[in-house]
């Protein structure tokens, strides 16, 4: 059960991480995040069940689809508000989340309805030294790492990695320093959105896929706050935090804590921690 | 009986000691400058009389209260009003609204007679009004009253940022670089001004700044800080022939 | 082009600044009080609907628009009002101690959220406010012997001293009533030292609290009297839909009510009435446009669809909203010819980060 509590949370983790990339690079948060995983899952449905390809050339489809979507979303509606209040850029990712939400259903052949995702491995279970694992979990739990070490790796070592970290940090000077500080928002967006299809594709055999798959989002942002919007090792440790706290709540509390589980783990964690667990407490030069 | 006055001032930023072991004493109606290279320590000290830092140690006194413990809002309670390096305006405020802001100590009235609007508030906004009124005339602000700040000059803004302090009717009004990023016609101005609040208003005037032009002209007393920590303490003509301050701008002569 | 010469300083707080407010809004006032005259029996209710999220409208107005703090869980202060109304009305309560009842206990619920919401900024109480909301829908849902859990609650018609508002007339003049007096008590408001202090918050809290103000108490007050003016539109919307039930406050309409203020033109109170009119109107106008929909295209999802565009086509060209369009296209005849394009244009500029505030 707590493994359950794991997986679930690698997934928040892996929302919170979409949320996380795009507010670092941008400052913006991203109300999109649920429906952009939403939409992942989507095109997954249709390279596995339309198309029939197998389980890995969908997820690398999915992710490729996705990045693209990302890509086109910063260029057609979040550039022209660079450098708005934060506020207004929240308002126009909440609105991208309708049209999102609102397309999905719209499309012939994806609509309103449930559909399930075959993977390899859904029923294997694992025994080890009289415990049972099902598969699905731990690979959900495996992935999730391979994935967060890949990012490591990319920020640390990789030219463009080194340059988001840069625009994250100042965005004008970056730009002095010859960064395109657009066509790296643009890439942040694009990776944020493929981090947001894988999160679908891994939440897929789960909750199934349907047009309201997304508000599974609403559970990522928790995960992004407790551990501190800005910080990736934040992010997993929320996301974490939140799924384990919620698969106690839903076995130990009377029904309805495990809904609210999440929000009240971020209002006490917000009341100690006014900025999250790794969030970064600065002040306002005067 | 000291009207202002600072002891043992000290606040550490993680391992690096911003400011140390800071003190001296304002005099009810003079100028008092702080001046300094960059990085000692000026906007730091304003900032923990200010109390948006909370010191590390040592012990604030104004009119014999020590308020250490105050938040900024009871501090400016108390008659003391600051101006910002950067100028810390509301931009997408006019320009009478930014300086009615500052007559926001002054208020007398009651959330429920706001809401009705009753006759004591009119009167009292009458009041207020008239009170800004006489600021505006006094820093020559009339014909930009009604001027959104966010389309002002960057001089204007400073001045506008004064008068807003001024509005506040301070007993000790602090000055973060008056002068930085005016034109030189404008800083005599400033100069003018701060004669004048001193002498006309009869405000105490606590200022950092850099143009040694001004502060000669406008300053009783000057204390030079390097690093955190005082190196001389006078006349502005005395402090200026210190041979640690001058060490401190100019480096050791070989 | 109209100039004022102020030898006055009253002329300054006056409410109309000459005589084209004073015919003007003169003129708005005897249309809407002639409604029940000339509106259908739909329309009516449409005004209904348009008073009532004018009142709330104005709540957000005064939280986000002036005192430049996020709410995304208004909802649950439009919970608090409904379910007071109806609960007091069934235990018998006269209808102006009920509806006071439900501004003061909304207001109250403004300060529990408002009280640890002074640590957090931007975003930090964006979260914290919409996790409200969710708990508060929660319990609202669980809680089944107060609020009647899933089931919700009926309410009867408002009735004033004995005398029962059961028509549409009567009930739009209840709420015609109360939408013009909280318009006067937060125009009152922002024309006093409390307003002007919500705004110094808004745009820089530093040199507000600099200036005396009291961050603490001032942004839990602006909580609170926008959670009050929610409870008072709850009231009315409750009685409204004579029956509540928690899926009506979610997280949707807490976004909803938002994008009323967004809509409308942050910083304005006439925004809010613009937005809810807008807000309102909207979805028949997407009703109608279902029709043209090519075959084939399920159109469950438009609405969505048409929402999100408007929202992000707001932002994009005109983010000070339908009000901000009107100062335009007012300036623009006002001017002419000699109006320009740019003076309405906002610095172009890179971001500035909101993390050190």
């Amino acid at each position: 059960m707590l493994l359950a509590g794991v997986a679930q949370g690698c997934v928040y983790a892996l929302g919170a991480l979409g949320f996380v990339l795009i507010y670092k690079a941008t400052e913006t948060v991203n109300f999109a995040q649920g429906d952009l995983m939403m939409l992942g899952g989507f095109f997954a449905l249709t390279a596995s069940v339309t198309l029939g390809w197998p389980y890995w050339a969908t997820i690398l489809f999915a992710v490729a689809a996705m990045a693209v979507v990302g890509m086109l979303a910063e260029r057609l509606i979040l550039r022209p508000v660079l450098g708005q209040p934060a506020f207004t850029v929240v308002m126009i990712t909440i609105g991208l989340g309708y049209v999102v939400r609102g397309v999905v259903t719209m499309v012939p052949g994806w609509g309103t309805e449930t559909y399930q995702i075959a993977t390899p491995f859904v029923d294997d279970v694992w025994t080890l030294g009289g415990v049972i694992l099902p598969v699905q979990q731990l690979m959900v739990i495996g992935m999730t790492a391979a994935l967060c070490a890949l990012l490591y790796f990319f920020f640390r070592f990789s030219t463009l990695g080194v340059a988001m970290q840069a625009t994250s940090q100042n965005q004008l000077a970056a730009y002095y320093m010859g960064i395109p500080v657009r066509r790296v928002n643009m890439m942040i967006w694009g990776l944020s959105a493929g981090v947001a299809a894988f999160a679908g594709i891994l939440l897929a055999p789960v909750t199934f896929v349907h047009s309201n798959m997304g508000f599974i989002g609403l559970k990522a942002f928790p995960a992004a706050v407790v551990g501190g919007f800005g910080s990736v090792p934040g992010a997993i440790v929320g996301g974490l935090i939140i799924g384990v706290v919620e698969a106690l709540a839903g076995f130990y509390l009377p029904e309805g804590f495990k809904d609210v589980a999440a929000y009240i783990v971020v209002l006490v964690v917000l009341l100690v921690w006014p900025s999250g667990i790794f969030g970064e407490t600065g002040r306002k030069k005067v | 009986m000291s009207f202002f006055k600072v002891e043992n001032l000290g606040i550490r930023f993680g391992g690096v000691v911003a400011v140390d072991k800071v003190g001296f004493e304002v005099r009810r109606g003079e100028c008092y400058t702080i001046i300094g290279p960059n990085g000692a320590g000026k906007t730091t000290i304003f900032n923990l009389i200010g109390l948006l830092y909370p010191a590390t140690s040592g012990k604030i006194t104004f009119e014999q209260k020590e308020i250490n413990s105050f938040s900024p809002h009871q501090v400016a309670d108390l008659g003391i009003a600051r101006t910002f390096q950067n100028i810390e305006l509301f931009e997408h405020a006019t320009v009478l609204q930014n300086l009615l802001i500052g007559r926001h100590r002054h208020r007398k009235t009651a959330l429920w007679q706001e809401l009705l609007f009753t006759p004591s508030v009119r009167a009292a906004e009458l009041a207020q009004r008239e009170a800004v009124e006489k600021v505006i005339d006094f820093l020559e602000l009339a014909k930009v009253r009604d001027n959104l700040v966010a389309g002002l000059p960057y001089g204007l803004r400073k001045v506008v940022e004064l008068g807003r302090a001024l509005a506040t009717e301070p007993k000790l009004l602090l000055l973060d670089e008056p002068s930085s990023g005016l034109n030189p016609e404008e800083t005599d101005d400033m100069a003018f001004w701060i004669e004048d609040i001193k002498r006309h208003l009869g405000v105490t005037v606590l200022m950092v700044e850099h143009d040694m032009n001004l502060v000669s002209r406008v300053s009783d007393r000057v204390l030079a800080l390097n690093l955190g920590s005082v190196i001389a303490e006078g006349t502005p003509a005395e402090v200026q022939a210190h041979p640690a301050v001058i060490e401190a701008y100019l480096g050791k002569a070989a | 082009m109209r100039f004022i010469f102020k030898t006055d300083y009253a002329q300054d707080i006056r409410l109309a600044k000459h005589g084209g407010h004073l015919f003007w809004y003169g003129l708005l006032g005897a249309i809407l009080l002639a409604a029940p005259w000339w509106a259908s029996e739909y329309v009516m209710s449409q005004l209904h609907f348009i008073c009532i999220y004018s009142i709330v409208g104005f709540g957000l107005m005064i939280l986000t628009g002036f005192t430049g703090q996020v709410s995304l869980g208004h909802a649950a202060f439009l919970a608090v009002g409904a379910y007071t109304e109806a609960l007091m009305q069934a235990a018998g309560v006269p209808f102006a101690v009920s509806i006071s009842c439900a501004a003061i206990f909304s207001a109250a619920a403004g300060i529990i959220i408002g009280l640890p919401a002074l640590r957090l900024k931007g975003i930090y109480l964006a979260i914290a406010t919409l996790a409200f909301g969710v708990v508060v829908e929660e319990i609202i849902t669980r809680w089944t012997k107060l609020t009647g859990g899933n089931e919700g609650k009926h309410l009867k018609p408002v009735e004033i001293l004995g005398w029962k508002l059961d028509s549409d007339a009567e009930f739009y003049y209840l709420c015609l009533a109360l939408t013009v007096l909280c318009c006067l008590a937060c125009v009152n408001l922002l024309r006093s030292p409390t307003g002007r202090a919500f705004v110094a918050i808004r745009d820089s809290e530093i040199s507000a609290s600099c200036l005396g103000v009291n961050l603490a108490k001032y942004k839990t007050m602006a909580f609170a009297i926008s959670a009050a003016l929610t409870g008072v539109g709850g009231a009315l919307y409750a009685h409204k839909l004579a029956f509540i039930s928690p899926e009506q406050f979610t997280l949707f309409q807490s976004i909803e009510l938002l994008t009323i203020v967004i809509l409308g033109g942050i910083g304005f109170l006439h925004g809010a009435v613009l937005g809810a009119a807008f807000i309102i109107v909207l979805p028949q106008l997407i009703s109608i446009a279902k029709g043209w929909l090519p075959e084939g295209m399920a159109p469950s999802g438009l609405q969505a669809v048409v929402f999100g565009l408007i929202l992000i086509l707001f932002i994009i060209f005109e983010p000070l909203g339908l009000y901000g369009r009107w100062l335009k296209v007012r300036t623009y005849f006002e001017l002419f010819p000699f109006y320009r394009k740019g003076m309405f244009r906002r610095q172009k500029s890179y971001m500035k980060s909101e993390r050190l505030r």
